[in-house]
């Protein structure tokens, strides 16, 4: 047994890191630092273009479809090292979701003409599965499609999509049948957002921000060539998709980063002569918290080590995630209280939100979206414990 | 042993509840919130006429003197309904600091004005330095020809760019502070408004060079009232809090009995239930330490009062931090909204945790108390 990196794994971290100083934008890593979202979708764009052009655009996919034939580890050690350089996130929906179920159930024609696209960042892709009634619940969910000639007619409303307002891509599951096991008259398609009679509003967040928005259909017509596979089979690729959502779930990455950034902040607070760092009580909750991530980073490699034997990673995702969400939002928290009552200040005269309060605020979504982390716990509770 | 309240008390419980379901609703409160001001004059003078900003003003000063309790219970019913109008700052803090310190002509000058609501004032007495010790001051009044030369820098006073007057704590000596009366246009005196994570307005206060007559300092030694005026304050926040918790509480459980996932309603499953109830032990808590706080802050043992209130602040910032969270979890996406009281909720409360002291300050003082025993 060996918990550390070998010599290959370490050269190849190594060649990461030396990229990343390079290749990463000075600008585009100064906003992530300070959480700055103004030029999210410019900065996540223009950071695939570069990663697309190095050649590592979808460090996940196969050779075949442009992808970079990496390791599980390798693709462990690529996020971590782009997190810990404050590198945006790519965007999930279309290199991460859609694009594992395009090559695995798309038609040739459909993975010709959007797997290229969504690699060069030229698509921006949103998830369209929630709706007002159905959250956890998503089996339950009624916006309609009906078959009109070779076009579906669709009517219904979808909400919380994530950066929806820049998409030029949906991807839906719509409801083609309601009359068996709701599981069972679910489709999946892709829609192009300029289709007529598509409305989005944003949604404000407790925040301030808008990164969510509602989108109605109203009679929007959809061709039956883009679907996805089979009509009313839409359920096993959005299932599909979902292990897919779950990989580097556990942010371990993200979480280093603000563990430094916790205690650089801390170091930097006088408190009882010393600093906040030394302070045996705030001390100690940076202990738990790091001892807690560090569980976690083994954890995730066990996790990565069964997967790359073939012994596909089920309902251990839901541990990454309820621990890893967890650990996320506890960092903020210890960030928060270092600036003591200064992250009273929301907004100050120049309109500037105070980065920790504010992030405080919005990772409370990390526990709830993804499936939230009671419906993760179920899944334990039914997947591992049999109860 | 008692813990139920006089006719009077209740009443006074009932009429400002009442008054805020009928003039403050969820939509008004968040126009009042988008206004510039942030705040209502017309209903912080609807207050006044309800006497609720006469409830720390003595009888013999023309006020109602309803004490810690009714102080209390108003609270609870601002906590409820989210009030952004200075009734902390202005009706408890700063008037408590007015009967106790000020001379019998500035009573009269301030009293009648602020129970109209007329005047409106605050104390601006945090800075860096409190953040450890609340009586750890460093801005500074050195005495003038005529009076008072004060320089210093105090850090997120609520309420701060409504209010007519700043009562201004400013070391004069060594072991000395001064309480200074400085009206809001005062030559060097610079505000620098910000918005708080609760929605409430208040500002950074810079004072250059500020000059104030001799008759501007409110009596004579500022420490020990000060610390007696915090702690008032402190117990009237934690029950604000106690108001904004309960409220919460409430909202969860009846949106986890209208929501419907996989056939049932929400709160119909046992990981949730148990969830809620351990919500409600915290409330509960929460209330017991509230009455703690309400009752011992005005005792005049400095000692026994100070670890009563470290005890309260400290376990309620706790509640309010589970309480917030969980009901932001429980509502799912909608607990994150703008759209939803609950967001508002949650964001008070953390505001509550943040101010005079947070947990771990409280906790540390709470300590101290124990080799102090
Ligand atoms: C910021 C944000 C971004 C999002 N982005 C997207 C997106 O891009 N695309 C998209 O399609 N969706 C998105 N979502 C939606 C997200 O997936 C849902 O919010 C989530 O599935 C929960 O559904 P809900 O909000 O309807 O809560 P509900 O399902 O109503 O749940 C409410 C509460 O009940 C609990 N609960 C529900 N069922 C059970 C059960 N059986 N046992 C125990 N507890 C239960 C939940 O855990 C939660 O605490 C996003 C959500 C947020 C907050």
């Amino acid at each position: 047994m060996d918990l550390d990196f070998n010599a290959e794994e370490l050269a190849f971290r190594d060649q990461v890191r030396e990229f990343l100083a390079t290749a990463l934008p000075a600008e585009i890593r100064d906003r992530m630092h300070r959480s700055d979202d103004s030029h999210i979708r410019d900065d996540i764009q223009n950071w695939q273009k570069i990663l697309h052009a190095k050649g590592w655009g979808a460090p996940a996919w196969p050779v075949e479809f442009g992808g970079t034939g990496w390791s599980k580890t390798e693709q462990y050690i690529f996020e971590t090292e782009c997190a810990l350089a404050d590198a945006p996130a790519q965007l999930a929906f279309g290199v991460k979701m859609v694009a594992p179920v395009l090559m695995r159930y798309g038609s040739p024609q459909q993975q010709q003409y959007f797997l290229p696209r969504i690699l060069a960042a030229d698509d921006w892709w949103c998830q369209g599965y929630s709706e007002p009634g159905s959250g956890s619940d998503l089996a339950s969910l009624k916006m309609k499609a009906e078959r009109d000639g070779d076009e579906y007619v669709l009517n219904g409303q979808k909400v919380w999509n994530t950066l929806g307002q820049f998409a030029d891509w949906i991807f839906c599951l719509v409801r083609t049948d309601s009359s068996g096991k709701p599981q069972r008259g679910i489709s999946f398609l892709l829609i192009d957002m300029k289709t007529p009679g598509i409305t989005v509003r944003p949604t404000r967040l407790l925040d301030g921000t808008f990164e969510v928005n509602e989108i109605w259909f109203d009679n929007v017509r959809v061709p039956v060539s883009n679907r996805i596979g089979e009509e009313n089979a839409g359920w096993t690729y959005a299932k599909f998709l979902l292990g897919h959502e779950r990989t580097n779930i556990a942010g371990i990455g993200a979480s280093k980063r603000e563990l430094a950034r916790l205690k650089q902040m801390a170091a930097a607070q006088p408190k009882a002569g010393a600093t906040m760092l030394q302070d045996p009580l705030f001390a100690t909750r940076i202990a738990q918290v790091e001892i807690e991530l560090r569980a976690l980073e083994i954890t995730n490699m066990r996790v990565i080590f069964a997967e790359a034997k073939k012994q596909a990673p089920g309902p251990e995702a839901s541990m990454l995630k309820i621990r890893g969400t967890e650990i996320m939002q506890r960092l903020s928290e210890l960030q928060m209280e270092v600036l003591g009552a200064d992250a009273l200040i929301y907004r100050d005269t120049s309109g500037e939100i105070a980065r920790e309060t504010s992030t405080y605020l919005n990772l409370r979504k990390l526990s709830i979206f993804g499936g939230s982390n009671e419906i993760q716990r179920n899944i334990i509770a039914q997947m591992i414990l049999g109860l | 042993m008692d813990f139920s309240f006089s006719d009077e008390q209740q009443m006074l419980l009932d009429t400002t509840r009442r008054f805020i379901s009928e003039r403050y609703d969820f939509d008004y409160r968040n126009k009042v919130r988008d206004s510039e001001t942030g705040w209502s004059r017309e209903i912080w003078t609807a207050l006044g006429e309800l006497g609720l900003l006469a409830l720390n003003i003595p009888e013999q000063d023309g006020g109602i003197g309803a004490g810690a309790v009714g102080t209390m219970l108003v609270g609870n019913a601002i906590g409820e309904g989210l009030l952004l109008e200075p009734f902390l700052s202005s009706a408890v803090i700063a008037t408590q600091a007015i009967v106790e310190l000020a001379s019998a002509q500035q009573r009269e000058q301030w009293l009648p004005a602020l129970a109209s609501g007329e005047l409106i004032a605050v104390l601006a007495h945090d800075e860096t330095a409190t953040r450890e010790n609340s009586l750890q001051v460093e801005t500074r009044a050195v005495r003038d020809v005529d009076g008072w030369r004060i320089d210093g820098n105090k850090s997120v006073v609520y309420h701060a760019p409504a209010a007519n007057l700043l009562l201004v704590s400013a070391r004069i000596a060594e072991n000395d502070i001064g309480l200074f009366a400085i009206p809001h246009d005062a030559a060097g005196l610079q505000l620098l408004p910000c918005v708080t994570v609760d929605e409430q307005r208040a500002a950074a206060v810079l004072l250059q060079d500020v000059h104030v007559g001799a008759d501007a300092r409110l009596g004579g030694d500022a420490k020990v009232a000060l610390q007696s005026v915090l702690d008032i304050g402190l117990a009237a926040l934690c029950a604000e809090a106690f108001g904004a918790m309960q409220k919460i509480l409430t909202a969860t459980i009846e949106y986890s009995r209208s929501r419907v996932q996989f056939g049932a309603p929400i709160g119909s499953f046992q990981a949730l239930q148990h969830r809620m109830a351990e919500m409600l032990m915290h409330l509960e808590q929460a209330r017991s330490m509230s009455y703690l706080a309400t009752s011992q802050c005005t005792d005049p043992d400095p000692l026994a009062r100070r670890a009563a209130l470290s005890a309260a602040k400290a376990l309620m910032g706790q509640a309010a931090r589970y309480i917030g969270q969980q009901a932001v979890q429980l509502h799912g996406g909608m607990g994150m909204t703008d759209e939803l009281n609950v967001s508002h909720y949650f964001k008070r409360l953390l505001a509550f945790e943040l101010r005079y002291g947070n947990t771990d300050r409280h906790l540390e003082t709470y300590r101290q108390q124990l080799h102090a025993a």
